[in-house]
């Protein structure tokens, strides 16, 4: 409306393009992060292109696709992006099109317009069809045009494939502002919340996919994260519970209906067989029961069934057990112990699967809150929690110039030393074996950083020792009495569950004090008085304490700890 | 945000001693170099302090102040207009003619002021008019110009209402200049208002601008594309006559409703007529529409002169080509004359110098005495020598004869003008021109 010629300002969205399903999200004005629906309705868009006469159909009319028009119908593509041919395994896609190799990149051969031969289309092109659908979707919701985004990527995303998204997207008339990757994403979600507290916590983040899972193990220290493990498995999915259920419903067909073919062997009931076993697991994580039911699933037999959730699970054990398996072993890989985590946040359509997370609760000790809809009823939708992530990081940055963004997501800034060990003060006891360490910093926070504790003194108040040291956690493992023989002989009777309960050791996270790092003398503290005590961290690892009375006159006691000499070696 | 710790610190043991109360004891031990993840606030903020190498003190100063000026910037905005005393007189009941906008104090922002504008003004201005205060401060000015605010707020908070107001506020209006005014120049300048102006009631966003004389052809034709097909959301509901309340006749309400309307009608379409009409003088007035059309002219005009100037060329070429092609015939034409005209009289010449020949050679067989040796010739010798002596003649050509003529000039003797014949006789024999013993006379 104005006269100048001014640059309207970007409006910028959250994408998380997934393997399976897409999703998109936008902030409010008050900074909270929503979900957009696309015109079907749908929060979940599956990343699904199908072409029929020319017409372009995205998401579920595409997946419907699959049964009828599969040779025309592009699926779980996004990981082809950026990739050769040789490196690619193109196993989800053979129901659908199949991914050829098209000069140095990957392309399918379909017939996506009203003539009768096939085009070969690149995967870029396709990834600029989707994106570009999803942008008019998020435009159409927003009442303007978006230009801008924030796209969430897996960890082991390679700069090539990022940069090959980045095309994509620009083909779209789509900025990418930033990639941030899954897990954080999820992470920021749950922080952004306004009823979150700002805290030290490592969270395990697993992402179970539709084709592949994910997980990281992200530190949380004052609101910065790193990630201290990651774990990729490319097998394990939703698909894989799709197959049990396919094989499941397959067998109990083939008991029936002898004459009738196995659904599996022929392409278009195998489709059919999906789609409907998909449906049937969504419903089996909402209610104990579903129905299945296709019309002329094989030899042109209708068929319906219906299956209960213990059955269902006892059908998926192994693969839910695997799930378990991956979340632990990724744990041990950042060399933490079950107890250094505290919380586990279930990101992905699989993390509505209820078993799953009942696992990880019987896995992880009790203290650990699992962010997952089965066992927090607080959770947020799984699914969404990378478009929310990056819908919040798309708020923060979208004033931003995009130089300011690359500066800021330049390793320059990004790399950091970490502590190595926790920094404390002793409680109690000024003896390193009596006195009781009270962490100020946890380990693997990152520097510079600053942070300050109020601790209480002796109730007659006085002069009181602030020592600062530096702590190892150390698991404390408390075995049980022995068992009585007596009770030995019963054990054949009892219960397996019995039996654990009784053996079950008991861990503990403990503090040790590693080495002192400095003293400092508070007197005159009146009764009942509280100390402040400041630890400044600085990058070269220099250390200014500050500690006084709050609320007090005097200065208080301000010392500084000279940086290591061996910095250099804790870059190895 | 300090954490509060409720154990206790251990109490100073006895003997301590450090300088300044401390005493450092150790460092930290190497770190761990990793990877922050780019995202959420705090890695901005930690980002923020890296890249300008503050402290965290510094950061939280300087992010303090910028919060503070926000705060400033956000104050000083909008609603700091004076407000006109007769305004604050106004009776509520009149709010059909009250300017919603000044009322509230966003006179300068009119259809442009936000949601958030309004918000705020209403606030600021309800916490300077509110009745409660008023009555504490002691004036006995009632509650009227907050009434005012309260409805000005009603109008302009709900989108439909604010439309109808901002279809006839004509405050917001610019009047196109006159015509002479935009003749002394600044269209642009007085005409690119106008057109914002009237660009608000546009349903399709954002509205092409006037522009300026460098502007494209394309651009001035989208524009004037614009404006004739344009589409408004302009309405008149908020000019109508009240409806009475269905207590009075119910007939009576139709009647007016139906006034309404028809009214309505009449004002939208004397609207789209107005705004017609302020098209087509700006259309115009418009220079560019001028120099367009003189450009195109001249474009086609070029074409035309380049392709008469070829065919003047090829005309006179050919004329050209005429001429030359006329003279040369006429030069040929004349030499072949002269030519023909010298031949002749060469030839008259040698005729008359043959027939001069002949009159001689003849006359020299007549005193050759006719080729007869002693005495008056024999008639029949005469005759045979006459004879002889013409065929003689007719076979000799002009040179031969112009030889024998001159061989026989001044001769008078008889025997030298027959030997001379007869050797003129042989010589013709032996050239195979005549034959032997055909000069009877001769023999």
């Amino acid at each position: 409306m104005s006269g100048e010629e001014e640059v309207p300002p970007r409006v910028a969205i959250g994408i998380s393009f997934g393997n399976s399903n897409s999703s998109i999200a936008y902030t409010t004005g008050e900074g909270k992060a929503e979900v957009i629906a696309n015109e079907e309705g749908d929060r979940q868009i599956p990343s699904i292109l199908s072409y029929v006469e020319g017409e372009e159909f995205q998401g579920t009319q595409a997946k419907s696709q699959l049964v009828r028009n599969s040779a025309n119908t592009v699926a779980y593509f996004r990981d082809f992006l950026g990739q050769d041919f040789k490196s690619i395994d193109p196993t989800p896609c053979h129901q659908s099109a199949h991914p050829k190799e098209h000069e140095t990149t990957i392309a399918f051969s379909i017939r996506d317009s009203e003539s009768e031969t096939p085009s070969t289309v690149t995967v870029s092109e396709i990834t600029t069809r989707h994106l570009r659908r999803l942008k008019t979707s998020a435009s159409d919701f927003l009442g303007k045009p978006v230009t801008a985004a924030v796209i969430t990527v897996p960890t082991n995303c390679t700069d090539a494939q990022k940069e090959a998204l980045k095309i994509a997207a620009a083909a779209a008339d789509l900025e990418v502002l930033q990639f941030i990757n899954e897990p954080t994403a999820a992470v920021l979600a749950y922080d952004a919340r306004p009823e979150s507290e700002l805290s030290d916590k490592i969270t395990v983040v697993a992402d179970l996919g539709g084709t592949r899972s994910d997980v990281a193990v992200i530190a949380s220290r004052g609101g910065m994260y790193s990630i201290l493990a990651t774990a990729h498995d490319y097998n394990l999915g939703g698909s894989q519970l799709d197959q049990v259920l396919m094989d499941h419903f397959a067998k109990e067909f083939l008991k029936k209906n002898k004459s009738a073919g196995d659904p599996r062997e022929n392409d278009r009931s195998l489709a059919k067989l999906k789609l409907e076993s998909e449906a049937v697991k969504k419903a089996l994580s909402l209610g104990a029961s579903a129905n299945f039911s296709v019309e002329s699933l094989a030899g042109g037999i209708d068929y319906t069934a219906t299956v209960n959730r213990s059955r269902y699970e006892l059908l998926a054990n192994k693969v839910f057990a695997s799930f378990t398996r991956l979340i632990t072993g990724v744990v041990e890989k950042a060399g933490l112990d079950v107890l250094d985590i505290d919380e586990i946040v279930c990101s992905g359509g699989t993390s509505h699967t209820p078993k799953i997370a009942n696992n990880l609760r019987a896995a992880f000790p009790e203290s650990i809150t699992i962010y997952a809809p089965a066992t927090n009823t607080s959770s947020l939708n799984p699914s969404e929690l990378a478009a929310r992530g990056a819908a919040i990081q798309a708020s923060l940055i979208q004033e931003f110039e995009k130089e300011d963004v690359e500066q800021s997501t330049h390793p320059m800034v990004t790399v950091t030393p970490h502590l190595r060990n926790a920094i404390g003060v002793l409680l109690i006891s000024g003896d390193e074996s009596k006195g009781k360490f009270k962490t100020i910093l946890e380990a693997e926070t990152p520097v510079p950083v600053r942070r300050t504790v109020h601790v209480t003194t002796p109730r007659e108040g006085g002069d009181v020792l602030v020592k600062l040291c530096e702590g190892l956690r150390e698991i404390k493992v408390t075995k049980p009495e022995p068992k009585p023989k007596a009770e030995k002989a019963d054990e054949d009777d009892e219960d397996d569950d019995d039996d654990d309960d009784e053996d079950e050791e008991t861990r503990e996270k403990v503090w040790k004090v590693s080495k002192p790092l400095a003293e400092a003398a508070v007197k005159g503290v009146k009764k009942g008085g509280k100390i402040e005590v400041q630890v400044n961290v600085s990058a070269d690892l220099e250390v200014v304490v500050i500690a006084r009375e709050v609320g007090g006159k005097n200065e208080g006691v301000r010392g500084v700890l000279s940086k290591p000499d061996v910095v250099e070696n804790g870059k190895a | 945000m300090a954490t509060q710790v409720q154990l206790p610190l251990p109490v100073l043991p006895d003997g301590w001693a450090g300088t300044n109360n401390f005493k450092a004891s150790g460092t930290l031990s190497a770190p761990n170099q990793r990877n922050l993840e780019p995202v959420g606030p705090h890695f901005l903020a930690h980002a923020r302090r890296k890249r300008h190498k503050r402290t965290f003190s510094e950061d939280d100063r300087i992010q303090a102040q910028e919060n503070v000026k926000k705060v400033e910037d956000d104050d000083a905005g909008e609603i700091s207009e004076p407000e006109d005393p007769v305004m604050l007189q106004r009776d509520a009941k009149d709010w059909k003619n009250q300017d919603h906008y000044a009322v509230l104090g966003l006179s300068k922002y009119r259809y442009r002021a936000t949601e958030d504008q309004i918000k705020r003004a209403h606030r600021k201005k309800v916490l300077r008019h509110h009745p409660d205060k008023k009555a504490a401060a002691g004036s006995d000015e009632g509650d009227s110009f907050f009434k005012c605010i309260q409805k000005a707020t009603e109008v302009l908070s709900d989108p439909v209402k604010r439309r109808q107001f901002d279809s006839v506020d004509e405050a917001a209006d610019v009047e196109p200049p006159s015509k002479k005014q935009t003749q002394k120049g600044n269209f642009y300048k007085l005409w690119g208002p106008v057109f914002r102006a009237e660009g608000r009631f546009s349903k399709a966003q954002p509205v092409p601008q006037l522009g300026n004389d460098k502007a494209t052809k394309e651009d001035v034709e989208k524009f004037y594309d614009f404006w004739y097909n344009f589409d408004s959301w302009r309405s008149f509901e908020y000019q109508d006559e009240d409806v009475p309340d269905d207590t009075e006749s119910r007939d009576q309400r139709r009647h007016i409703e139906k006034k309404n309307m028809n009214a309505r009608k009449k004002k939208k379409t004397e609207d789209t007529a107005r705004l017609r009409g302020l098209v087509d003088q700006a259309l115009d007035l418009d220079e560019r529409i001028k120099k367009f059309k003189k450009e195109a002219h001249a474009e086609k005009n070029k074409k035309r002169f380049e392709k008469e100037a070829a065919e003047k060329k090829a005309k006179e070429d050919a004329q050209k080509a005429k001429e030359e092609e006329a003279k040369l015939t006429k030069e040929k034409e004349e030499s072949e004359k002269a030519d023909r005209a010298a031949g002749k009289k060469a030839k008259e010449a040698a005729k008359n110098a043959a027939k001069k020949n002949k009159r001689v050679v003849r006359a020299a067989v007549k005193d050759g005495n006719y080729f007869y040796s002693g005495g008056d010739a024999p008639a029949s010798q005469i005759e045979h020598a006459l004879n002889d002596a013409d065929s003689l003649i007719t076979k000799l050509d002009p040179d031969e004869l112009a030889a024998l003529t001159a061989k026989l000039n001044g001769k008078t003797d008889g025997g030298e003008i027959t030997k001379i014949f007869k050797e003129e006789s042989e010589r013709l024999v032996s050239a195979g021109k005549a034959q032997a013993g055909e000069f009877k006379s001769l023999a």
